[in-house]
């Protein structure tokens, strides 16, 4: 068996060096930006539905503060943020699906760890969303915090996910044993725990929140006050076209700094004749920001007035429908947050 | 010479033509890593795997190795596909039997199950009995024994552990039972061929499974306790059986759903292989006076089963590959645990694809080799 693979590894080598020199020759830059004007829509992968963070309703319209993400790239790149289409990826499925070019963003509530980042040829742009991992559990079970946990506990929770790993150090590291059960799709996790299959349903405590929402009777469930990880979730991109990458990330630190200097959907035209430089350049009033990733100057007027900055974002996806109405460390830095974007200039 | 180049020339053509697809595919992935920086290597497989497996016949925790987490998957996936393998058999062999029965009812009965088992698509009947049937039971605490010590919950399905002392010289006891069995049927069927004499083997070797093994417990010091579950509280409305075996739910839907689909083409395959047989055959056994078992098991069965065993071998092996359905219903099998948290873990699609495919190729090419064996060993020897 081993020997096979060392026979196949081997020739697959030398198959690579044979064409390595035409491998140099083809590589080139930023094929990503170019493809997607030519397509003419931003190719996002999104969950299969987490209210909040990406859901489609029952018309396909997708909202959520990961989708926002994708449409404001999409506002910046083509102009329109409603060129965006949309693939629901599991857990299981999104890394390959970028890697190997079916998206060209991943914002689908994706923790960014080390491995991740340096590993599998994954870059990730920034943090729309601190979050860490918690356990929700029945209210009548009287557990009221992770100490409770006893010897034999069932969890459920999706492949795939750092939360596998989180939750084996968790109870690794107390000595707990217990039984883990793993689902590729989140509702089936949901149902599963739902039906009393599991004691305890474990992932970030944002999807906690959210997925709480969907269940049969959201008021017998409780989220246990401890973190047990920190979650930092980001949009990612396909390693290798730097300008890409740099067209998401400053899109995602548009929508944050714009919040920051009070600039808002509404008021952004306005904003153009405002005496602050900061906020001229995030208008397009002054400066080229966009000459350097190849787009014109409105390109972050156009993620403002047809997105909204992120705190607009937030109230709409997350805050309003009850999920978290409080922003805990997603507030800005300026108010007691830890939400910190280098500076649009 | 011109002939010859004609003859070779073609299948030369072909060799090349195969290879250059093979490598326009390695070509294309191996640019395309490395513009985005993957490298291609098996070294993760040493690497702690850090993730845990719900259910696992081998030691297994999170410190061990990736390689060691595939041995867990394959063998999950070895266990479920033995054990579908087994009832498959049995509940096919009896339903294709009870196909050809003269009673009515059996027949129809059989019929029904048949049509109505096989168009079902699969992955719908693995659905309907873990989601339906199985999430239907009740929870732990509020579960009735069956037969006293073992309890059906929804967190699965509590039996008594064995609990062995010398095991074994129990063992051993068994090991002398198969080869005394052997060295009587051997003798039986020689004074057979030299006296004509019947030798009850079947009565004395059923003697024999019962009193070696009987011994050791008497005066071999072999013994046997049941660890009977018991109900543990988890806390105020969450409860566990503790000191027994849990099969969990997720085995006992894909066992149910892959013996009972498969179950039905065996059927069909044993039907084909006794109606196979000639109505001759059995008229001409009959009127030298056999018995109707003698007529089944010594003129039907022995050429039925030639009849039988290539189709049914395709059924074991596509019973195998269906097991990878485990993995829409959270049965840590070889996909569910290698070709899933692995691979997530690690990134390394390619290399954990290409080890998955080659593994249930070589199930699959393991299978065919057992069953083509048997098949040698009964086809028609000539004299």
């Amino acid at each position: 068996m081993f020997n096979v693979i060392k026979k196949l590894t081997s020739f697959i080598a030398m198959v690579a060096v044979l064409f390595a020199f035409t491998t140099e020759a083809m590589a080139k830059k930023s094929k990503t930006l170019k493809n997607t004007q030519k397509k003419g829509f931003v190719r996002c992968g999104v969950s299969q539905g987490l209210p909040g963070f990406s859901n489609a309703d029952a018309s396909g319209n997708w909202t959520g503060v990961d989708v926002d993400v994708c449409r404001a790239v999409a506002a910046a790149v083509l102009g329109d943020a409603n060129k965006v289409k949309f693939t629901p990826l599991s857990a299981k499925e999104r890394f390959t699906a970028l890697t190997s070019g079916e998206i060209d963003i991943l914002s689908r509530n994706t923790t960014w760890t080390l491995s991740r980042d340096a590993d599998i040829g994954l870059t990730f742009v920034g943090v729309n969303f601190y979050d860490g991992q918690g356990f929700m559990v029945r209210k009548n079970s009287g557990i009221t915090s992770v100490n409770q946990f006893k010897n034999g506990i069932s969890a459920c929770t999706n492949i795939g996910t750092t939360t596998e790993l989180n939750m084996r150090d968790f109870f690794n590291s107390r000595g707990i044993s217990y039984e883990p059960v793993a689902f590729e799709k989140a509702d089936e996790v949901v149902a599963a725990y739902d039906a009393g299959r599991c004691d305890t349903y474990t992932t970030d405590k944002s999807g906690l929140a959210a997925q709480r929402t969907k269940m049969k009777n959201p008021d017998e469930h409780m989220v246990l006050p401890e973190t047990i990880s920190k979650e930092p979730l980001g949009p990612v991109v396909r390693q290798g076209d730097a300008v890409w990458e740099d067209i998401v990330r400053w899109s995602l630190n548009t929508m944050i700094e714009a919040e920051e200097y009070g600039i808002t959907s509404s008021n952004a035209d306005s904003m153009k004749t405002s005496d602050n430089p900061a906020i001229k350049r995030l208008v397009g009033a002054e400066g080229e920001l966009g000459a350097a990733f190849g787009l014109d100057n409105d390109w972050s007027l156009r993620i403002i007035k047809q997105v909204g900055n992120y705190g607009e974002s937030y109230k709409r996806n997350i805050a309003d429908p009850g999920i978290l109405p409080d922003r805990g460390p997603n507030q800005l830095w300026t108010k007691g947050g830890i939400l910190y974007v280098p500076p649009a200039r | 010479m011109n002939n010859k180049i004609k003859k070779i020339l073609p299948q030369i053509i072909t060799v090349l033509f195969v290879l250059g697809i093979f490598g326009f595919f390695t070509f294309n992935a191996q640019i395309n890593m490395d513009n985005r920086g993957i490298d291609f290597g098996f070294g993760f497989l040493n690497q702690e795997s850090s993730f845990d497996v719900q259910f696992s016949l081998i030691e297994y925790s999170g410190s061990h190795s990736y390689a060691r987490a595939y041995l867990v998957g394959l063998l999950n996936t070895l266990l479920v596909s033995f054990i579908s393998i087994i009832f498959c058999t049995i509940l096919g062999v009896v339903i294709g039997v009870a196909r050809l029965s003269s009673n009515f009812l059996i027949r129809n009965s059989a019929a029904w199950y048949v049509e109505f088992f096989r168009n079902i698509p699969l992955l719908l009947q693995i659905f309907f009995w873990y989601y339906a049937a199985l999430r239907a039971l009740p929870l732990p605490e509020k579960a009735e024994p069956w037969f006293g010590v073992t309890y059906m919950t929804i967190k699965g399905y509590y039996i008594p552990a064995f609990i062995w002392n010398n095991l074994d010289i129990f063992l051993y006891s068994i090991l002398a039972v198969v080869i005394s069995i052997i060295l009587i049927t051997t003798y039986a069927k020689k004074v057979q061929d030299n006296q004509g004499k019947q030798i009850p083997v079947f009565l004395i070797s059923l003697g024999l499974i019962f009193i070696i093994p009987g011994l050791t417990f008497l005066i071999g010091g072999v013994t046997l306790d049941f660890g009977i579950p018991v109900l543990k509280k988890l806390s105020k409305t969450s409860y566990i059986y503790e000191g027994g075996i849990g099969l969990p739910p997720e085995l006992i839907a894909l066992v149910l759903a892959l013996s009972l689909y498969t179950s039905t083409f065996v059927a069909e395959c044993v039907r084909a292989g006794i109606q196979g047989i000639s109505k001759g055959q059995k008229e001409a056994a009959a009127s030298v006076g056999l018995t109707p078992n003698q007529i089944l098991k010594l003129v039907v069965m022995p050429q039925a089963l030639r009849i039988i065993i290539p189709p049914t071998t395709n059924q074991y092996l596509n019973l195998t590959k269906n097991s990878s359905l485990a993995a829409a219903i959270a049965y840590p099998d070889l996909v569910l645990v290698f070709a899933g948290t692995a691979l997530m873990q690690t990134g390394k699609a390619i290399e954990i694809v290409s080890i998955t495919m080659l593994t249930y190729l070589s199930i699959s090419l393991a299978i065919a080799a057992i069953m083509n064996w048997y098949n040698k060993k009964i086809e028609i020897k000539e004299k």
